[in-house]
């Protein structure tokens, strides 16, 4: 009588989810290493060749690969920092009385619920054009050429675009943990003689010091598979300047149409994110005991 | 942190707090001002801020050259779809871990939410080719089932921690008072578990709306949903900022509406729990 | 009516025996006190009378009948539950007219019900109002009337004072004892505060690490204990322990005499409490150690001062070897 249904009937109902989840992760995958040895290509598809390792070979051979490989972890690295920083920051900032506090948590916020492409375009044209952007203008007002963000500067303008959103996650998440802090805690530091910084190194950050993990856990998942801000603005370009991984992949299969290969760098995408992923729980693994 | 508040501090404060945010809104902002300019005045330099002439052109313009409703109704198809689809194969899972629970309860919860870590080009080239050759692609049916399953795990997710919430000995004061198992589930159960099931539900509907790698690959015009018809502004033919603000400004409104009441879920959702 | 009986009841939870092997009789209209430290099983003993949990071993009798495979709402038992457990969706009103919904009856009749109880228990004005709009007071009758509209056998109470403050508290006990004059139902009831369990028994059971210590009145658990728990558990403060060779004795704080002058034993003072009704004086008596004693509200010790302390011969517990009382 304790437990709600026997043990036979809680099976069952997990059964669907289960199955469809166990599908959906095996079966995709097994058809991409399938393909990641043969050759296939979308324009020629009939000769599908075995050829064991030779498409990882070509893949990790390719310069490319290794621009991509670079350009991803740039991208993760960058908008982490920004995004953490800048979230402990404005968690600070927003965990202080002010006047109208809910209308400034609006402002913060609203960048995370922005679509990709919207996103992505709005700064593409609106800001970033060399011509006609915000930027250009402000840049003329004080007599400076006028920097071709997307041209020149791939990388980083895709960096500032994604870490515009997700500086919100961050620090939605973070300001949640720091309210979480009694404020006792902080009382009995300042009892203890404890100014704002000793407070904020000894008290404040040790107790974020959960939130601030899964932030890293949950933002890196994501901005491996940043996509939809590339593909709006430069393609990738110039060259395999603001290429990163998933990218590449892409390119391979839809515009090169070479199935095979782009498999490849699939499963190799899948391994990086795996080796990514356990080196992550590892180091910041102890922060999370449920 | 200091027991006087001065009401000085409290305003400086506030003026720091309101740029900063002024300045991390602003491209949402200019959006919606530029939807309401002219091409002319929507790239003038220096650019316009309030004092231009207000028109609703582009908006009209929108929809008539380019169909946006049927944009905008793919999104809502797709992303209620989606959810709605999730929460009936969710809700039953959800309830056996939650009020069922066995050693491996854990396990199991750890390894869905871990498929949600599989990048997602992994599976593109498959489900790409299954659904081109079964005419899947850009079809609605095809996208909803695909982002049932990317969200299944943190759906599920989250009614697990919603249903867990409900404090056990409710529960049994309903079987104390006489209650069967069909009626404790109606009379108390549910209703405690609605308001969980509603959060669920918002924040998954957003997370469909704004997904963006499936929709932009699976979809073309048809069944193409509103991310992937803004990101076809991507090359323009001519003058369009103006037009291509009104597309983005309704294309996220409903979305930062529905975002500002989700802020507490969306900290449990995609947490996982581990930030209360 | 009310009467329940356990024969060998036991309960294991995985590798731990919670309870080895219970054997009790309680009589229908007693008013029963489960009292011990925490962990010592008292609530799942309750648990399993309720039929919330299942049992290990043994069988349990209610009213005559074998309830032992029966489930919670056959056994026609109402509970209140330590955080009072009302549906925070239904009104007061519905909350306690739920058990009567359950059980299909008529709509007027429960109107009627639900009526009564809430004027038996202060909820009139109360009654459309949400739990989470009243105090816990109020939660605590709510959860009470849902009781007693089922006019149960017995009614099963889990620590339920234990979220109230002090005030509240005496307040609480006394609505409950009178209740109990009132509708001469079976009441057993979990607490681990002693002052409860004397206050309200008719009956104390005293548990210990899933073992029966004593069962008995209030009066018979603190004038005859039968062993060294039951002696230190009961009675506050506890009762003052002085080992002599194989045996202990134990004489009470408030058994000992206080002088100025003279007196058997003799100590200096390290904390005096002054009550105002009463004196307790924690002494260290000379030989002996740290004792407890009681004196008038008038006198005057302080700490540091010296004292003499006699314990009422006849007032004095002899303990074995083993613990058990001589």
């Amino acid at each position: 009588m304790a437990t709600l249904h026997t043990r036979s009937a809680a099976r069952m109902m997990m059964a669907p989810s289960v199955l469809l989840l166990f599908a959906w992760m095996i079966v995709p995958l097994v058809m991409t290493i399938y393909f990641s040895f043969i050759d296939y290509n979308l324009l020629m598809p009939s000769d599908n060749r075995f050829l064991g390792f030779l498409n990882y070979e070509f893949f990790l051979t390719d310069p490319a690969f290794f621009d991509a490989l670079i350009n991803t972890l740039v991208l993760v690295l960058s908008v982490l920092v920004i995004t953490i920083v800048g979230g402990i920051a404005l968690a600070l900032l927003l965990d202080q009385p002010m006047f109208g506090q809910g209308i400034v948590r609006i402002l913060v916020i609203a960048p995370f619920f922005i679509m990709p492409t919207v996103a992505a375009l709005v700064w593409k044209n609106m800001f970033m054009n060399p011509v006609n952007g915000l930027f250009a203008y402000i840049w003329r007002l004080f007599g400076a050429q006028p920097v071709d963000w997307l041209a020149n500067m791939p990388l980083f303008s895709i960096i500032l675009i994604v870490a515009w959103q997700w500086l919100p996650f961050a620090t939605l998440i973070l300001l949640t943990a720091l309210q979480s802090l009694s404020e006792e805690q902080k009382e009995a530091a300042e009892m203890d003689g404890a100014g704002f910084f000793s407070q904020f190194v000894y008290i404040i950050l040790p107790h974020m010091a959960r939130a601030i993990t899964v932030v890293i856990l949950i933002e890196t998942i994501f901005l491996l598979s940043v996509f939809a801000e590339i593909l709006v603005t430069t393609n990738g370009g110039p060259g395999t300047s603001s290429t990163n991984l998933t990218y590449l992949v892409y390119n391979r299969a839809l515009l090169q149409f070479d199935i095979g290969g782009a498999s490849a760098g699939g499963i190799i995408a899948v391994i990086l994110a795996n080796i990514v992923a356990i080196f992550l729980v590892r180091i910041v693994g102890k922060n999370l005991e449920t | 942190m200091a027991r006087r508040i001065t009401t000085q501090r409290k305003v400086i404060v506030t003026a720091v707090a309101w740029t900063i945010g002024i300045v991390l809104f602003f491209p949402i902002l200019w959006t919606f001002l530029t939807s309401f300019k002219s091409e002319a005045d929507a790239i003038a330099s220096p650019p316009q801020f309030l004092f231009f002439h207000w028109t609703t052109e582009n908006y009209l313009e929108v929809q008539s050259r380019s169909n946006y409703f049927s944009h905008f109704l793919n999104s809502v198809i797709i992303s209620f779809g989606s959810t709605l689809l999730g929460l009936i194969i969710a809700v039953p899972s959800a309830w056996a871990m939650a009020f069922s629970p066995t050693k491996r309860t854990k396990d199991v919860l750890m390894w869905m939410l871990s498929t949600k870590m599989m990048p997602a080009v992994g599976a593109l080239i498959p489900i790409y080719l299954l659904f081109r050759n079964t005419g899947l692609l850009d079809s609605r049916i095809g996208l909803v089932v695909v982002l049932m399953l990317i969200n299944l795990p943190i759906i599920i997710w989250m009614l697990y921690t919603y249903f867990k919430e409900i404090p056990g000995e409710i529960l049994e004061a309903a079987r104390m008072d006489g209650a069967s198992l069909s009626k404790e589930i109606i009379y108390v159960l549910t209703p405690m578990a609605v308001p969980g099931i509603a959060s669920t539900l918002l924040l998954n509907i957003i997370l469909s709306w704004n997904e963006a790698f499936w929709t932009l690959n699976l979809t073309a015009s048809k069944a193409a949903p509103l991310t992937t018809f803004i990101a076809s502004y991507s090359s323009p033919e001519g003058l369009f900022y103006a037009k291509l603000s009104a597309a983005s400004t309704m294309a996220i409104a409903p979305i930062l509406i529905l975002g500002w009441f989700s802020q507490k879920q969306l900290v449990r959702g995609l947490t996982f729990g581990a930030v209360k | 009516m009310g009467s329940i009986t356990l024969q060998k009841v036991s309960k294991v939870f995985g590798e731990a025996k919670v309870i080895p092997s219970i054997d009790l009789e309680i009589k229908d209209g007693e008013f029963v006190v489960f009292v011990g430290p925490s962990g010592c099983g008292k609530s799942t003993l309750l648990r399993l009378i309720a039929g919330l949990e299942d049992v290990s071993g043994g069988k349990i009798v209610i009213d005559g009948k074998d309830a032992t495979e029966s489930a919670p709402s056959e056994r026609r038992l109402a509970m209140v539950f330590q955080s009072y457990a009302l549906y925070p969706h239904m009104s007061v009103r519905s909350n306690i007219a739920f058990p009567l919904k359950m059980a299909g009856m008529a709509k007027p009749e429960i109107d009627k019900k639900v009526a009564d109880a809430a004027r038996v228990l202060n909820l009139t004005d109360y009654l459309d109002r949400k739990p989470r709009a009243l105090s816990g007071g109020q939660r605590q009758r709510v959860a009470i009337g849902r009781a007693i509209v089922r006019q149960p056998s017995a009614f099963l109470f889990d620590e339920p004072l234990s979220n109230l403050d002090a005030a509240l508290r005496v307040n609480m006990r006394l609505e409950i004892s009178e209740l109990h004059q009132q509708l001469k139902t079976t009441m057993i009831y979990v607490t681990h505060d002693q002052v409860e369990a004397m206050t309200m028994a008719d009956k104390i059971v005293v548990l210990n690490r899933g073992n029966i210590e004593q069962v008995g009145s209030p009066m018979e658990l603190y004038s005859k204990p039968r062993n060294l728990f039951v002696a230190g558990f009961i009675g506050s403060p506890k009762m003052n322990f002085v080992p002599q060779g194989s045996q202990t004795l134990g004489v009470r704080p408030e058994h000992i005499q206080l002088s100025m002058e003279s007196g058997e034993w003799k100590g200096k003072v390290v904390v005096a409490e002054h009550l105002g009704s009463d004196t307790f004086l924690h002494v260290n008596v000379e030989g002996i150690g740290q004792m407890t004693a009681r004196g008038d509200g008038s006198f005057p010790a302080k700490a540091g001062d010296t004292v003499y302390l006699t314990a009422d011969k006849a007032r004095i517990h002899r303990f074995n070897e083993q613990g058990l009382a001589i």
